[in-house]
């Protein structure tokens, strides 16, 4: 059996996972791929072949999707023409604009769950920064010059994200009532509170829509795109989430509260012994956690979107607990994962349109993904790898999850 | 059943757990098996009762080879297991508990026959005097009789090897004396007994024969009739140990702590310290001696301001505290080594280094202005981990991996890393081995010759005896004497402490 290094062990169990889920991927694609089936009797090597052929074929779609096509970008950047460069690079641009929100909630679920708090709430605290950057960005119309809506918008999409965060912490330090149970009802709450807003307020409703959408908010302000081309719709958004992750693992590693976050999370009674405060620290770690979900929330409607919907946060906040316990509750690694699952959504969009298999598979993919990761035995024993154990005592939330300073 | 085990290896990465090590006890005979923490015991009763498989040995069990593939063989084979963590589930009666994975059955469909298994477990309870209601509930039964559960089990399966690790970690001194008297009925009524424990006076008190495990090997045995503590101890460890740390008489200063009419509730709400007056000297220690439950967790939690009490005043240097929380006190230089310090005194999934800062991460030299200092934070630690004497690969390993010697010095080495005028040391030495009590024990005198006032609070009278300048015993919540430490002896702390083992409201 082999032993691992230190640093390689950290990564082995989620790569493997993702391996081990596109290996199975492909068993389903080749299962399902009846025409190639028919020839077994007649032509089993010829169906060998077919069946190499077609899972080469759909992961080379999706590689395609999700990255665009080397040889076409640089075929593009060396004519130059403006059209053709946007039409290459933007499947590449498109994997980052769906990994930008991915980001920001990875974030939040990774502070809450640190801190030992299983904030299930992304949903609903995205979608009230959304309402507050939407709102505010209507009332201040013509009121301040564009960029300081800008700064405005997402500033209080930020704070209405933090406030809807605030509450299940509160309750839970004041009152004991479990975080799992208030974030899942708040999310209602937040979710029907957009629809009635939409539904009931004139100032906010698009003019003459049947559904419930919000007035375009293009017009009155938006994020500065990063390249400036046609149909790119990629924005400073992705950067900030950048800059989030470095502030998040600088905020949990580095910082005096963050010590006290990873204590409380660890454990309450030996933070309790040390002097700190669980309670404020559940305050603190849900206030944070709801404040980059609901900033999450300002660049969506603010910068990709431009318009408030009730399906804008699309299960986002169910998809980045997910990928926050493939990283390991690690900042660096929820970039990484963020930029995996960006890449299964668009690769996989690509991969519907040129091979004809749904985009569900995708779905199965990434839940396999998530299945793995949250059983590491089994990784273990398909690859046959034997990893110690982090810690003998594994932290609440995910065997991976253990700090270091 | 005569058990013999001959020259069993068992290798695990990196460690030779057992080194050719070869025991035997004959039928009814008591084998007391002595050893620190990491010195093989566990991993070779692991072997015996089918959970690991040995990499070279043999196993005889009335001179046939056995080989256990898992422990359902190993059980079959008549060992039995009584593990130092308890395995019963709380909310099934006696009953249930003992015949659960035994059961008998009266009829095709595998109904339970409760009546036969209930009839069976009352004989033998009766036999061997192991006094045991059948149809109490595990959870409302105390931590002494669910052992004797355990025990039940074992015998329910018709096990004529009994194999008890640590069987005392979790006992008062009075369930002590009554598990060597089932020991003793059993042993007398043909049952082998391997006995593990790193305690020297059961081997002594309980066993027919000692060996003595060092380093996965056998380092010697013993003859309980004329073996010493001391020698056992050397043994044990390798090395010349001080099972009494000497220490000069008692310089008692100014009062750093003084308590008085003290009344604290539990958390059933129910007064566990109910009226206690204490003053404690700097440069003494007091011994807070008791048996388990008798409200020495609240009166240490009161003082270190993570209970508030009902009523009454505790001034640390002059300072009225009783208001206080952990945070203020601890600011005072309070050093609390907590009484559970797996859950209480570290954070097993952090770092030695995370650890060292626990409760000193806010203040400088470690952070300033809310942000940590990484480099002095691993430079402190580095040097505790040397000052300490902490055995460890490094400052970054994970606390929860040390052996329960170290992580104590983690919290000590923490603790003392500040100046303290007060120590308030609960169970200092809990479950450690000879070696690592020797260690703490220096180390607290080493404070009070610098002019600390010390509280150690203690179940074991041996503990007790060895450090304390003065002995307060703790009765029901009160305490109901104050002996200098050269007046007391066992008997008379026995004595003192006597009431509470046979009053009521004593389920420790």
């Amino acid at each position: 059996m082999k032993r691992v290094g230190p640093l390689l062990r950290r990564i082995l169990v989620p790569v493997l996972s993702v391996l081990t889920a596109l290996l199975l991927g492909g068993v389903v694609i080749i299962l399902t791929d009846f025409d190639n089936l028919q020839k077994i009797g007649t032509d089993p090597l010829g169906t060998l072949g077919g069946a190499v052929q077609g899972v080469l074929n759909a992961y080379g779609a999706m590689l395609a999707g999700a990255f665009g096509d080397p040889n076409r970008i640089i075929t593009a950047l060396q004519t130059g023409n403006a059209a053709d460069i946007a039409r290459a690079i933007r499947p590449l641009t498109e994997t980052l604009v769906s990994t930008t929100p991915l980001i920001f909630v990875g974030l939040a679920v990774s502070i809450s769950f640190r801190a030992g708090m299983f904030n299930i709430g992304g949903d609903g605290q995205l979608m009230i920064g959304a309402l507050a950057a939407t709102a505010s960005a209507i009332a201040l119309n013509g009121v301040i010059p564009a960029w300081l809506i800008l700064i405005a918008t997402i500033a209080i999409a930020t704070l209405a994200g933090a406030a809807w965060g605030f509450v299940p912490g509160f309750l839970k330090a004041r009152t004991g009532a479990h975080e799992v149970i208030t974030t899942i009802m708040l999310n209602y709450i937040a979710s029907l509170f957009v629809f009635f807003i939409l539904t009931t307020s004139p100032a906010l409703r698009a003019a003459g829509s049947t559904t419930p959408v919000s007035k375009q908010l293009s017009s009155i302000v938006d994020v500065p795109n990063l390249i400036n081309l046609p149909t790119i719709r990629l924005d400073f958004g992705f950067v900030v989430a950048l800059l989030m992750a470095v502030a998040v693992s600088w905020l949990l590693f580095r910082t005096t509260k963050g010590f006290e976050l990873r204590a409380a999370g660890f454990s309450s009674t030996a933070a309790r012994y040390a002097g700190m405060s669980a309670g404020g620290s559940m305050m603190l770690a849900m206030s944070l956690s709801g404040g980059l979900a609901g900033m999450a929330g300002g660049f969506l409607v603010i910068g990709t979107v431009g318009q408030l919907s009730l399906d804008l946060s699309g299960g986002i906040g169910f998809n980045a607990i997910a990928l926050a316990l493939l990283a390991g509750l690690r900042p660096s690694g929820v970039v990484v994962s963020a930029l995996l699952f960006g890449a299964l959504t668009q690769g996989g969009k690509r991969m519907g349109i040129d091979t004809g298999i749904p985009f569900d598979l995708l779905l199965f993919i990434m839940a396999l993904v998530i299945m793995f990761v949250a059983a590491p035995g089994l990784i273990r024993s398909i690859w046959r790898v034997r990893v110690a154990k982090p810690a003998p005592e594994i932290a609440q939330v995910s065997s991976e999850s253990a700090g270091t300073v | 059943m005569r058990l013999e085990l001959r020259d069993i290896t068992k290798r695990f990465p990196g460690v030779l757990a057992n080194d050719r090590i070869s025991i035997s006890a004959d039928r009814g005979k008591v084998l007391g098996m002595l050893g620190e923490n990491g010195a093989g015991k566990t991993t070779l009763m692991n072997i015996l009762s089918g959970l690991y498989k040995p990499d070279s040995g043999q196993i005889f069990i009335d001179e046939t080879e056995r080989t256990f593939g898992d422990p359902v063989a190993a059980i079959e084979a008549g060992v039995g297991m009584v593990h130092q963590h308890f395995m019963l589930v709380p909310v099934f009666d006696v009953v249930e508990a003992v015949a659960l994975g035994a059961e008998t059955t009266k009829d095709a469909l595998g109904t339970f026959d409760r009546a036969a298994a209930r009839k069976r477990i009352v004989e033998l309870s009766e036999r061997y005097k192991l006094d045991v209601d059948p149809d109490a509930r595990i959870e409302s039964l105390p931590v002494g009789v669910r052992q004797r559960v355990e025990i039940l089990k074992a015998l329910y399966r018709r096990s004529d090897i009994l194999v008890l690790d640590e069987p005392s970690a979790v006992l008062t001194p009075y369930e002590t004396e009554e598990l060597y008297a089932i020991i003793r009925s059993l042993a007398a009524d043909g049952t082998t007994i391997i006995f593990i424990t790193h305690k020297l006076n059961e081997v002594l008190e309980v066993a027919d024969d000692i060996v003595v495990l060092r380093r996965g090997r056998v380092a010697g045995t013993a003859d309980p009739k004329t073996a010493t503590r001391q020698e056992l101890a050397n043994m044990m460890v390798g090395r010349d140990v001080e099972l009494i740390v000497p220490k000069g008489p008692a310089k008692p200063g100014e009062v750093v702590l003084s308590i008085e009419q003290l009344f604290v509730r539990d958390d059933r709400l129910e007064m566990a310290v109910n009226g206690v007056d204490l003053e404690v000297r700097a440069g003494e220690i007091v011994a807070v001696a008791g048996v388990q439950g008798n409200g020495q967790t609240e009166l240490v939690e009161a003082i270190t301001g993570l209970r508030t009490p009902d009523s009454g005043a505790i001034s640390i240097g002059g300072k009225r505290t009783e208001k206080w929380g952990p945070r203020q006190v601890s600011n005072l230089g309070v050093a609390h080594i907590p009484e559970d310090r797996g859950r209480d005194g570290l954070i097993s999934p952090m770092t030695i280094a995370e650890n060292y800062i626990l409760d000193t991460y806010h203040e400088a030299p470690y952070s300033r202005n809310g942000v940590l200092n990484l480099k002095v934070v691993r430079e402190r630690a580095a040097q505790g981990v040397k000052d300490f004497d902490i055995r460890t690969p490094s400052i970054d390993t994970y606390a929860g991996a040390l052996s329960g010697g170290n992580q104590q010095k983690v919290v000590v080495a923490r603790e003392f890393s500040v100046p303290v005028q007060l120590v308030i040391a609960a169970q200092p030495t809990r479950g450690l081995d000879v070696g690592s009590i020797e260690y703490i024990h220096r180390r607290l005198v080493e404070q009070r010759d610098a002019g600390a006032a010390i509280v150690i609070v203690s179940t074991e009278l041996d503990e007790v005896l060895a450090v304390g300048d003065r002995i307060a015993v703790m009765y029901a919540g009160r305490i109901v004497g104050i002996l200098a430490g050269d007046d007391a002896t066992y008997e008379n702390l026995g004595l003192l402490m006597g009431g509470a083992t046979y009053g009521e409201g004593t389920a420790a």
